[in-house]
């Protein structure tokens, strides 16, 4: 078991070396192999170690050290992994939607530049976010939680040049560390108040407590390990990166921006689940943050007229969605949310690359239109995909979104404005989804007559990844089906013995009765308000195309504040950035560089010159005044000698 | 028996006399000679110390001087010698390249 899973974690370490360093002299063909090999690699190991484990509902988890990595005092941590059923969702998960992203990047990267350069950060990143997952304690975890934060930004950058492509890389970068700094310090006070920072022995402390006891550490803690979760999955106030981060190629966003990277704040919440167990008012914040992020980033997406930003709100709305799960503390709502988002939200961004591929980069929705006929394997994956997160029944996101809806009205922390947000945000998200395939797809054709005749299907290397994903998209639902259609919930009781004992202590301890709402009539009214959005979608960009612009007009204040993104960037550029620049250029370069540190270091040489200046008067060449100087000084000495 | 003080102002006039002429002097064979008579000066008094101590600490100094002057004595002709050679001249004002 330990060397399946370090065989898992070798292979893309290993690409990512080869591509690095020899890259440059490969042929593409080359380079290309040994990446999807790495990651190939990856996903055969991770499955193989998923069916071998034997994980029984009462077996611990599968902990092996590797070797001692620091030992400093009472500090120690060992490079180990710990792989329980939890983990087993994950490297799966992401193990596999990377293999496939890996194949699509063969077609997509083609005419780049810098393709070795590409597959060399894919690969680390793989190898980072399966650090990330299978770490067995804090510190571990943070290696893979960085390295995903540095690949991110190697690749949000990844069209350097670009100005706006740097500055994304460097947004993404600082906006995370303020949440990294939040974790840090979450770490830190674990290891103040437990003595450990390893997954067994923590869990185990943390898990014997009764309720109550250490409640305000626990509440700090999980808050500031969750500050660190705002900043990696895009939560509200710290989600402004996650926009920009389109900038770099689109099946990075697929990958790192959409299905994994960014999930990797609910993987963390979801597996901290004891302390946050502990922490009630740290998980009323979780769930309450996540409901508003859902709710406020979908109605941004309304009225994005960029493909793939609008995808990027949606991720950052759907990832709200998962931190209501977990908030409400039905951790496993929001890890069957993060499983099928990663299929169809891969496949959404995949779609869209493939359309930005014919377009010649061009993703402005309003020049495109009438693709269906151009592009049919992209229009067929694209609406599963849309179907599916809508919350269509029968596909993926229909299954993990109504349990997280259903958590949020009855799980031990749920409570009705919750529920209600929640569903409004769903209907919001069908209208935006569909919005947008009718804007790209159907209708007439809106495209450039100079483009037209250049818009063509991509390449089989493209495509077979759409389908593969479109596939999942429909079936990775039916893994849990609800209880209300007749179900058994199969998910959730694969992860019971993850999350059991958590949701048990809070139900049992949840002051409040449960709403105990039909779960059918919550499934019912969730499916009304997705009918209803993708019902005025229709009736707005296919039967009446001038209604949009008239309401635009008459609604004119909501709409540019909704196409201005709540000027939530102006306002932070207003209120950090823009005095850090000045302060920067004011203070610290004009007043205490140039004054303090230059001054100080040419100061010191000027008064050496000007004393220098004096004493060398004395300096004449006349040997006998310089032998009066010595009389002089011996008489002085003396002098003071007998005078003291 | 001589008392302590009197080879004391002895030395002293012979060191301030050996000063005053070093620093108003300008041949260097006069400087040269000057020097030494600092020096004995300084014997006079090592001398008169010993005495007066009943000891051979300052004895033992004054040859250690001896020997350090007849050194300097060595070095020093030589240098005047060099010194005419390439000046043709003995007075120490001519000696001023060092200065800034």
């Amino acid at each position: 078991m330990e060397i399946l899973l370090l065989l898992m974690l070798l292979p893309p370490l290993a690409g990512a070396a080869l591509n690095g360093i020899f890259g440059r002299r490969f042929s593409q063909g080359l380079v290309s192999a040994i990446g999807c090999g790495g990651s190939g690699l990856a996903m055969v190991f991770a499955l193989l170690a998923a069916f071998t484990s034997h994980l029984g509902p009462d077996s611990p988890p599968f902990v092996h050290s590797y070797f001692t990595w620091i030992a400093a005092g009472g500090f120690h941590t060992d490079f180990a992994v710990y792989y329980d059923r939890l983990t087993l969702v994950m490297t799966v998960v992401v193990t596999v939607v990377a293999f496939l992203i890996h194949l699509y990047s063969r077609g997509y990267m083609e005419h780049e530049g810098g393709y070795y350069r590409f597959f060399c950060y894919l690969n680390l990143f793989l190898f980072m976010m399966l650090m990330l997952v299978t770490g067995a304690s804090y510190p571990v975890m943070f290696v893979g939680w960085e390295g995903v934060g540095l690949c991110s930004y190697l690749l949000i950058g990844f069209y350097f040049p670009k100005k706006s492509a740097s500055d994304a890389g460097k947004k993404a970068f600082i906006v995370t560390r303020i949440g990294d700094a939040g974790f840090t310090v979450g770490v830190a006070l674990l290891f103040w108040t437990f003595g450990t920072v390893n997954f067994p022995e923590l869990f185990s402390k943390v898990g014997a407590l009764p309720l109550g006891d250490h409640q305000q550490t626990l509440t700090a803690a999980s808050l500031l390990l969750f500050l660190g979760a705002v900043g990696k999955s895009a939560q509200l106030p710290l989600y402004v990166w996650l926009p920009d981060a389109m900038e770099g190629p689109t099946p990075v966003s697929a990958l790192i921006h959409a299905a994994t990277m960014v999930t990797a704040g609910v993987y963390m919440v979801a597996r901290s689940n004891v302390l946050f167990a502990h922490a009630p008012e740290a998980l009323k914040v979780v769930a309450a943050v996540g409901c508003l992020t859902a709710f406020f980033a979908a109605t941004i997406a309304l009225c994005q007229n960029d493909l793939k930003r609008m995808l990027a709100y949606s991720t950052i709305s759907q990832l709200g969605y998962m931190f209501v799960g977990c908030g409400t503390a039905v951790f496993a709502s929001g890890i069957f949310h993060l499983m099928t988002h990663a299929c169809f939200k891969a496949l959404l961004f995949l779609a869209a690359g493939s359309v930005m591929h014919a377009m010649s980069g061009q993703l402005d929705m309003r020049a495109m239109g009438g693709l269906r006929h151009k592009m049919p394997t992209t229009y067929w994956t694209f609406l599963v995909a849309t179907l599916a997160i809508s919350g269509v029944p029968g596909l993926a996101g229909f299954f993990s979104k109504d349990e997280i809806l259903a958590a949020a009205y009855n799980g031990p922390l749920g409570s009705p404005w919750l529920y209600w947000l929640a569903t409004i945000t769903a209907g919001l998200t069908a209208f935006y989804m569909f919005r947008g395939l009718f804007l790209t797809f159907c209708g007439k054709s809106r495209v450039d007559h100079e483009l037209e005749h250049h818009v063509h299907e991509s390449g089989s290397k493209m495509t077979v990844p759409l389908m593969i994903l479109a596939v999942f998209s429909i079936l990775a639902g039916w893994v849990s089906l609800p209880k209300a259609l007749g179900g058994g919930e199969a998910f959730d009781r694969f992860l019971e013995p993850v999350f059991g004992a958590s949701e048990r202590l809070l139900s049992s301890s949840s002051a409040i009765a449960p709403h105990a709402a039909n779960d059918l009539m919550l499934m019912v009214a969730s499916l009304v308000a997705a009918g209803l959005g993708i019902l005025i979608a229709y009736w707005f960009y296919l039967k009446s195309t001038e209604l949009p612009d008239r309401l635009a007009s008459s609604l004119s204040g909501a709409y540019r504040t909704l196409v201005n993104k709540y000027w939530v960037d102006e306002f932070y550029n207003w209120l950090i950035v823009h005095p850090v620049v000045v302060g920067s250029t004011r203070f610290l370069w004009q007043s205490v560089d140039t004054g303090v540190i230059d001054g100080a270091v040419n100061g010191s040489a000027e008064a050496t010159a000007d004393l220098g200046r004096v004493l060398r008067q004395m300096q004449s060449g006349n040997i006998r005044s310089y032998a009066a100087w010595v009389l002089l000084g011996a008489v002085g000495w003396l002098g003071y000698l007998l005078l003291r | 028996m001589i008392p302590l003080s009197h080879v004391l102002i002895l030395s002293l006039i012979l060191f301030t006399l050996g000063a005053a002429g070093f620093i108003i002097r300008r041949n260097v064979i006069t400087i040269f000679m000057c020097i030494e008579l600092m020096l004995n000066a300084v014997n006079l008094a090592f001398i008169g110390f010993a005495r007066h101590r009943g000891n051979l600490d300052g004895q033992l100094f004054v040859f250690f001087v001896i020997v350090v002057a007849a050194a300097e004595a060595a070095v020093g002709l030589a240098i005047i010698v060099a010194l005419y050679r390439n000046r043709n001249s003995l007075a120490i004002d001519d000696v001023d390249s060092m200065k800034m």
